[in-house]
């Protein structure tokens, strides 16, 4: 097996089981305190409102909103890392299909593999109000994997091109 | 097949170089290339009656409760306030789990279907490798059943306060899954550290499914890559010019709806309950178009791999290519263009899944029919079940 394709699939299962035992831990542990967070919030908003007492119900709205910011982001790491696990394998299993020499392919396998970690990692990191700014780690990371693809699109186009040359 | 470690790996044969050999009668790849399918059709086939007959109907009940909130707030009924959320919460979970009954039952499949294409590397004995398929295979069904049957069973006679019955057997299929494939990538590094040793062979160099090079596998791979690639562009579109400016104007559009019922202004609060629907209607779109159009292009890529398994005539395995590329196109377009188009869009999106469900299923018939020619050529009795 080449390195490329041993980067691919050992990143590509290593990443699948991080992103599954996040996932496992949110859904035990996180995942229904905070939709319960996010429902009582906004239900909270609508009763203070009945109530006349605004400043209290736009606080809960508020409330609501920041809880389903930080939400949609841990669902949206765990799905992004385990979907990109998944791209990583397949690709490693066609990665001798690429119109490309070794070099390049290596190049690939690691710009898409550094790409599937950062950019959900990134995404997570919009949720913890540290300092620096994480978006420029989610908009380097998929810049990455987009890139990547695009080589890896072009490279089939290539490979399978000069197979059916050579059939 | 051998069980021993000091020739080949998992369940390659050096004595059938072809696709065959790795397939044989319930080896962990047939294990989990038929399970694996069978768990996308049946995710699939889900997902298309939930979007046509539980979907919409869901969302419309939902702003029914809405309104009915902010009514209630208008009239300063605090206790009707709290039963109309309590409606949004059980349409909620209602749409919740059976959205992720949805998406595990697919995502196992496929992760079903790439554990098979990385058998021959796994280094295990045939029987621990059989083992860990079926482990996988029992999580990949206890947890989307677990998760599907939360919104009913509830938290009758669970000892905790948060987890029911339902969501204990989903987590218990999680834990499944993550072991097996935990085991999977243990086989794959024993594997490495032998093979480094230069112990065992390469037996991708082997792999008959690995070297196919059909019409229907070259479309199936640069149209799945495309696939992906179209959806990565449109979903980072969507996330650096929609995400934030939709999650600011959901907020502020809640915001108005109080403010407006609380002081009694009910053409404001009218055009704010609509612009708050359409703008979840907007979001659903853009989600849903980005997941289904990469995941039909990874299962494209998928797909390409396993045609060597596809035993039908090549124009049968051409049609069925050209009817899922072409479904995995319609489907997620029109899924956008539902905004615009209403219901006429969304008929045409779930013509185009039953396009690549369709597809999806003659291209399992054709696995089928190879898995009993190889059975028959290896002289299994299906009469007592024991190889002759």
């Amino acid at each position: 097996m080449s390195s490329a394709r041993k980067l691919l699939v050992g990143g590509g299962l290593a990443l699948a089981l991080w992103g599954m035992a996040y996932g496992f831990y949110y859904a035990a542990f996180v995942e229904h305190q905070t939709l319960d967070r996010i429902g009582s919030s906004l239900a909270s908003g609508f009763t203070f409102a009945a109530q006349r007492n605004l400043p209290e119900a736009h606080a809960a709205l508020e409330a609501s909103a920041r809880a389903t910011y930080v939400y949609v982001r841990q669902v949206d790491a765990h799905g992004h890392w385990i979907g990109l696990s998944m791209l990583l394998i397949v690709l490693a299993a066609c990665f001798n299909r690429l119109g490309f020499g070794e070099k390049q392919r290596w190049y690939l396998a690691l710009s898409l593999l550094v790409g599937a970690i950062t950019f959900p990692l990134g995404v997570l990191f919009e949720t913890a109000s540290g300092g620096g700014d994480p978006k420029i780690i989610v908009i380097a990371g998929s810049a990455l994997i987009i890139l990547a693809l695009l080589g890896v699109a072009v490279g089939f186009i290539c490979g399978e091109t000069e197979n059916s040359r050579e059939g | 097949m051998t069980g021993q470690h000091d020739i080949s790996p998992g369940s390659f044969s050096a004595s059938k170089p072809d696709a065959s050999a790795s397939f044989a009668r319930l080896s962990a790849r047939r294990l989990f290339v038929i399970g694996g399918i069978g768990l996308i059709l049946a995710g699939m086939i889900f997902g298309d009656i939930f979007a046509v007959f539980v979907l919409h109907q869901n969302a419309a009940r939902i702003n029914e409760r809405l309104l009915a909130a902010t009514q209630a707030v208008e009239a300063h009924n605090a206790a009707a306030v709290a039963t109309a959320f309590q409606g949004i919460g059980n349409f909620l979970e209602n749409r919740g789990t059976k959205v992720d009954a949805h998406v595990h039952m697919i995502g196992f499949g496929y992760l079903a279907l790439l554990l098979a294409l990385v058998q021959p590397f796994v280094f295990w004995s045939e029987r621990a490798q059989k083992r860990l398929a079926w482990a996988f295979l029992l999580g990949a069904v206890l947890l989307p059943v677990g998760v599907f049957l939360i919104h009913y069973v509830g938290l009758a006679g669970s000892p905790f306060t948060v987890l029911g019955w339902a969501s204990i057997f989903a987590d218990f299929g999680g834990v499944l899954v993550l072991l097996a494939t935990a085991g999977e990538l243990w086989g794959l590094c024993r594997y490495w550290r032998r093979g480094e040793v230069g112990r065992i062979a390469d037996p991708s160099s082997r792999d008959g499914m690995l070297s196919d090079r059909s019409w229907a596998s070259r479309a199936l791979l640069v149209g799945g890559t495309l696939l992906v690639l179209a959806g990565f562009v449109h979903g980072a579109y969507y996330a650096g010019i929609h995400l934030y400016a939709n999650e600011a104007k959901d907020q502020s559009l809640l915001s108005a709806i109080v403010t407006t019922a609380a002081s009694g202004r009910p053409v404001e609060v009218a055009k704010a309950l609509n612009d708050y629907a359409q703008l979840q209607g907007d979001k659903a779109v853009n989600i849903a178009a980005h997941a289904h159009i990469i995941e039909f292009g990874i299962l494209a890529m998928l797909m390409a791999l396993f045609q060597p398994y596809v035993d039908l005539s090549e124009r049968w395995r051409r049609i069925w290519a050209e009817m899922f590329l072409a479904g995995s196109a319609i489907l997620p377009v029109c899924v956008l263009l539902e905004m615009r188009w209403g219901l006429v869009a969304g008929g045409i999106a779930d013509a185009g899944g039953g396009l690549v469900v369709i597809a999806l299923g003659g291209m399992l018939a054709g696995i089928v029919r190879y898995t009993g020619r190889i059975d028959a050529a290896d002289g299994f009795d299906a009469a007592n079940g024991t190889m002759r």
